[in-house]
């Protein structure tokens, strides 16, 4: 009997999706496209069921400031609230974690060589919720525990792609290890093109975005050798948090498959992805 | 001496690194203070004494009273981090994007909904319109 990863999930994480849903706005003529992409989705998680998803997305300067910024920060708190990121926490309900699993998963992958950096307490904000409230959509309780693992994307550099999918692989053999029967999903948020930042505000990439997902899909050994600087020119400054899919891909098997691709733009400023993967033999 | 950034002639960007980070380490933290409710009502309240308890550079200060968002790039701040600002003045992101490109925040909705900015367009042109 042992934990185990069957699926991932990817997903954009964009702050204005989370107000969309707050202020219930999901079947406005703008975001009505955005949401039926999902709706498929939502069928597929309460069909799955995950006990506990290992929810890799990044801090949008809420839980850390300049004074510490760590590469992977796993959280190991029995619970994260979520964050007031300037206009008040948003109406969700508090994030349960997994302590269990969690602080097997930073004795294990620190021991394969990646030196997390544990968070006992953090308050989580709409890089982590929005997913959730994409998947789940506005229950009173989130039906999964979460582990939240932080990536630092924006004080350059990120870790790379590479690094990103080896880590995934590294918490693969981690949960495979647990010793207990719990079906576990990797998710891997944030992406796709977006630059929300100076004069080049707005850049989209669809073509570059449709084909990144390809080789996501079918070749991420390949993909996770892009360097820094080509998310940088074509998917924006911003568009360099798709390196979490990575992550996500790194957990599941060479092979998979692909149950579900959505793309749609825009959300705001920023282009949508969306992808569940489940493992192929 | 450090060789020079290979991102540093993507044009309209400034990159986020330790460099920009030390220099807008002031001015990101007063951002951050802004997460609290208690700070942003003083801000609101007199924005000129709030900005002074910071050791930010004047440069810096003047960007943050008149919400030059660009400059304050340019400053060593983040767009995470300043996005605090304009989460304080009520503004959306699309509605500071908007500003830091030089267009009406309308004619940067449409531009959105039409597919957003071209990579093509924005060598010598980022700044103004390329849907």
């Amino acid at each position: 009997m042992s934990a185990r990863i069957g699926a991932g999930v990817c997903t954009s994480h964009v702050p204005a999706i989370g107000a969309a849903i707050d202020n219930g706005r999901t079947r406005d003529d703008y975001w009505k496209p955005l949401f039926a992409g999902y709706e498929i989705s939502k069928r597929w998680i309460a069909e799955t069921r995950p006990d506990v998803v290992v929810l890799v997305y990044n801090d949008h300067a809420s839980a850390f400031s300049l004074d510490i910024v760590p590469t992977f920060a796993l959280g190991c708190a029995d619970q994260f609230k979520p964050a007031d990121e300037g206009w008040g926490p948003r109406p969700v309900p508090v994030v349960s974690g997994c302590p269990e699993l969690a602080c097997h998963i930073a004795q294990s992958v620190i021991q394969q060589d990646f030196d997390l950096t544990i968070i006992n307490h953090m308050d989580v904000d709409h890089g982590l919720t929005v997913p959730l409230s994409l998947m789940f959509g506005q229950p009173s309780a989130w039906p999964v525990r979460v582990i939240p693992l932080a990536v630092n994307v924006v004080l350059f550099p990120p870790p790379s792609g590479h690094r990103c999918f080896e880590l995934g692989k590294a918490i693969r053999r981690a949960v495979e290890s647990f010793d207990q029967d719990l079906n576990v999903q990797v998710w891997g948020t944030g992406g796709m093109s977006h630059q929300l930042q100076g004069p080049r505000a707005g850049l989209i990439n669809k073509p570059w975005d449709n084909r990144w997902l390809d080789q996501l899909i079918e070749d991420p050994e390949t993909l996770s050798r892009m360097p820094h600087i080509e998310y940088l020119r074509e998917a924006g400054s911003e568009g360099i948090e798709l390196v979490m899919w990575l992550i996500m891909r790194g957990a599941l098997n060479p092979r998979v498959h692909c149950l579900h691709r959505f793309y749609h733009v825009p959300a705001s400023n920023t282009a949508v992805g969306h992808l569940i993967l489940e493992n192929a033999p | 001496m450090s060789r020079p950034k290979p991102y540093a002639d993507i044009p309209g960007t400034v990159i986020f690194d330790a460099d920009q980070a030390r220099m807008g380490y002031h001015l990101n933290q007063f951002c951050m203070s802004l997460m609290r409710p208690e700070n942003r009502e003083r801000f609101k309240r007199d924005e000129r004494a709030y900005v002074d308890e910071w050791p930010m550079n004047d440069a810096q200060k003047q960007a943050v009273l008149a919400r030059d968002y660009n400059s304050m790039l340019g400053l060593g701040g983040n767009i995470y981090f300043l996005a605090k600002i304009f989460s304080t003045d009520g503004k959306s992101f699309q509605h500071a994007a908007a500003l830091m490109t030089g267009m009406s925040q309308e004619a940067y909705a449409q531009m959105m909904l039409a597919g957003g900015r071209s990579p093509e367009g924005s060598d010598e042109s980022a700044g103004t319109e390329k849907a």
